[in-house]
């Protein structure tokens, strides 16, 4: 076990941890943040995404030792006092939650790309998400509810 | 439980090399740590390289040669300026690697000592010409991507090296620089196929130069000089270019698998060429 000291959701944490745990095990099952799933476990669904110093990752190919003083923001640490996230208000408002599974990760990457680019096109919001599969296969309102969150823009083509 | 050393820098990279021998040296992690899992290896220890910030550079400090490091991610290189102005075939190749979240995770080094024949990286470096840099404690040294990919996932780093970043030469003006995958389907697809091409013309639109190579047909990405040859002082019509798709379906050697037989391989690696005519028109 090593000594592993990270912010998570805004606040420092510090862990004793196998280095080489996976991180969304680390997340789920240690830390009890089950907001962070896993589906796929391979990279290929994006249901355990998590911002890592700001940039979307797949916690289940990380391992706990990478987190050494990085900062992680799950679906849990979103959400100020004053009530959800705008990403998550719109989520609710534009009904892009069907069984919700997929809806941490998709809500995390929509978080990501309107924090590098405030007024993406729907086509940009689709390539953005990409790596964030609903078997729902719910995605149109999923798209609604990143446009809305990102407001009235002159390219939502 | 396998302990994860993260040196930050390459003497401390090299002291854990040499002290835990058998290691496995983990770049993004999207290939080893799906092997792994799947019980593919049990190495010792992992020794991770996200840390040295010598193998994220990307930049031109050589005259005529641009520097990718071997840990600069695929998000990284896709968003990079000088990979906008200078490589816009790797671009065009990053841009279809995997997801987002993946290119997030990747790195180029990554995919090249994957050396998966389908590796979407590998084709446009083939087309570039590029050198890989290898690194030892003691020495380094500079190989053709021919010559450091042997085979797949066989590659001529040998025990205490790493490849330590890519060399892309200055390009000569290219008219086209295309690159283009088929999958099983449209995006986050494993090429079936995929063709990089790189073609300068003179004035009256007579191929001066061509470069072309394929991927997931064969052991490793091709080059076909009889088809690129083919080309030469030829316009990019339907007829230049199916005598070049001939030559090339006749050169390569695909084989069956899950995701498509060798005769579509063939025939699919030939038709791309036949996209150029429209690209060149």
């Amino acid at each position: 076990m090593v000594k592993i000291e990270f912010i998570l959701n805004g606040r420092p944490k510090v862990v004793d941890a196998a280095p080489d745990r996976r991180v969304v095990d680390l997340l789920r099952q240690d830390l009890g943040l089950t907001g962070v799933k896993e589906a796929c476990g391979a990279g290929e669904c994006g249901a355990c995404t998590i911002l890592l110093d700001g940039l979307p990752r797949l916690s289940c190919l990380l391992l706990a030792a990478q987190l050494q003083g990085r900062q992680v923001l799950t679906i849990e640490g979103l959400a100020s006092a004053q009530g959800p996230h705008p990403v998550q208000a719109a989520f609710a408002q534009a009904g892009a939650v069907q069984c919700g599974f997929c809806t941490p990760g998709m809500v995390l990457s929509s978080v990501a790309l309107l924090e590098r680019q405030a007024r993406p096109s729907r086509q940009e919001i689709r390539q953005a998400l990409a790596g964030n599969l609903c078997r729902c296969t719910g995605y149109h309102k999923i798209v609604d509810a990143v446009a809305l969150a990102a407001g009235p823009g002159e390219d939502q083509a | 439980m396998r302990p994860v050393h993260l040196p930050s820098s390459l003497a401390e990279l090299w002291d854990l090399m040499a002290a835990h021998p058998g290691a496995a040296l983990l770049a993004g992690g999207s290939d080893l740590l799906v092997r792994l899992r799947q019980g593919l290896g049990d190495p010792p220890a992992l020794i991770g390289l996200e840390r040295i910030v010598e193998l994220g550079r990307v930049q031109a400090q050589e005259p005529g040669w641009l520097f990718l490091g071997a840990m600069a991610t695929h998000s990284l290189l896709l968003e990079h300026p000088l990979v906008r102005e200078h490589l816009p075939i790797l671009r065009q190749a990053l841009a279809v690697l995997g997801s987002p979240l993946i290119r997030n995770q990747g790195t180029l080094g990554g995919n090249l000592c994957t050396a998966s024949p389908a590796g979407d990286t590998l084709a446009p470096l083939y087309a570039l010409e590029a050198q890989v840099e290898v690194r030892s404690a003691s020495a380094s040294r500079r190989l053709g991507m021919g010559d450091f990919i042997l085979g797949p996932g066989r590659t001529a780093l040998k025990p205490g090296e790493v490849l330590y970043g890519v060399w892309v030469p200055q390009q000569p003006a290219w008219s086209i620089a295309h690159f283009e995958k088929v999958g099983r389907r449209q995006a986050l697809a494993i090429a079936v196929v995929s063709l990089a091409a790189l073609i300068a013309r003179d004035e009256s639109g007579l191929v001066t130069r061509a470069r072309l190579a394929w991927g997931s047909v064969g052991p490793t990405v091709l080059r076909v000089p009889a088809a690129e040859e083919a080309l030469l002082g030829r316009p990019l019509d339907d007829a230049s270019l199916q005598a070049a798709a001939q030559l090339a379906r006749q050169a390569l050697s695909p084989i069956d698998d899950g995701r498509a037989s060798a005769a579509y391989r063939r025939q699919v690696a030939g038709n791309l060429l036949l996209r150029l005519a429209r690209r060149g028109s």
